[in-house]
């Protein structure tokens, strides 16, 4: 089976990078940019399990390691 | 004194911080490899050195974090024993939970390469007793995340406790403002852990041991370990 973990920065955390991207999207008259944040997506295989099993598994990936929760959050998407 | 270093992929000051540690304080430290499970018997100091392991994958210091040999590392801390983490190595000291707070990518998103002030904060520990309080050394920094961020929580409990090692600052000692290069909240550039054993800079003293690159500055970090 098939995940995707996705990690974005807490809405309080300033994202310069994502800033960067903003002002180059202006700089290229995208209409309608009014702001961007930056984050990462993880599209994860998994063996079979139950949806409970594979939400704890990946909800244990995400906390040890994909997101530093001192500054991030995480949504968890069984596909 | 017997220090550690330990190498993951992509660590490049091992070498640095060798020559430092055999140069100052008389005693050769010895290499340890990332995916060993134990300390050499004895260690009173380990050393994290700078580089880029993992090349930054994922987050800086966040894989290398979470190696094997982090957990003896963090046993040694733990029990009192000395912990140096520099550039990457602080980077990893977060990434592991041995310091708090994160290192973000730098405010003005540049890699910074170039000789910084800092101003030592405490001279009362065994990293700056060679140091005097309030003494402004000038070393070398090189880094693309090195924008210390913590809550306001932490923020306030470093600054209470004596907790902040270094700060930012210009050749006449002056905190913060254009001194700042990265953004640093509170113009940190080292903490220390609660028991003052652990001890996390973005700044390379390992490399202004030697007056033939411009400084001897970084020597007193050393110096004072030899009590170690």
């Amino acid at each position: 089976m098939k995940a995707r973990v996705t990690v974005t920065l807490k809405p309080s955390v300033l994202d310069p990078q994502g800033k960067a991207i903003e002002g180059a999207l202006h700089a290229l008259e995208v209409p309608g940019i009014k702001g961007v944040r930056q984050g990462k997506v993880f599209d994860i295989e998994l063996a079979d399990m139950a949806p409970d099993a594979a939400t704890a598994a990946l909800k244990t990936a995400a906390e040890r390691l994909l997101a530093n929760l001192i500054v991030e959050t995480y949504r968890i998407e069984l596909v | 004194m017997k220090a550690a270093i330990i190498t993951f992929p992509g660590s490049n000051r091992d070498g640095d911080v060798f020559r430092a540690l055999a140069d100052v304080t008389g005693h050769e430290p010895v290499h340890v490899w990332h995916a060993d499970y134990e300390l050499p018997q004895g260690t009173d100091l380990v050393v994290l050195p700078g580089g880029f392991s993992y090349g930054d994958y994922l987050r800086c210091g966040a894989i290398a974090g979470r190696a094997h040999i982090m957990q003896a590392v963090t046993t040694h801390a733990n029990r009192g024993g000395l912990v140096l983490g520099i550039c990457n190595g602080f980077q990893i000291l977060v990434e592991s939970g041995l310091l708090p707070g994160v290192l973000m990518r730098n405010a003005n998103l540049r890699f910074v390469c170039k000789m910084q002030h800092l101003r030592v904060e405490r001279a009362d520990t065994p990293f700056t007793r060679a140091y005097r309080q309030h003494q402004v050394i000038k070393v070398c920094i090189a880094h693309g995340e090195g924008n210390y961020i913590a809550d306001a929580e932490t923020i306030a409990r470093l600054e209470g406790e004596g907790l902040v090692a270094f700060r930012y600052c210009d050749a006449a000692g002056k905190i913060g403002g254009v001194a700042n290069p990265n953004g640093s909240l509170h113009d940190v550039a080292g903490i220390y852990s609660q028991q003052r054993n652990v001890l996390g800079l973005m700044p390379h003293p390992e490399n202004l041991i030697d007056p033939l690159v411009g400084g001897i500055d970084g020597r007193g970090l050393f110096q004072s370990l030899i009590a170690a």
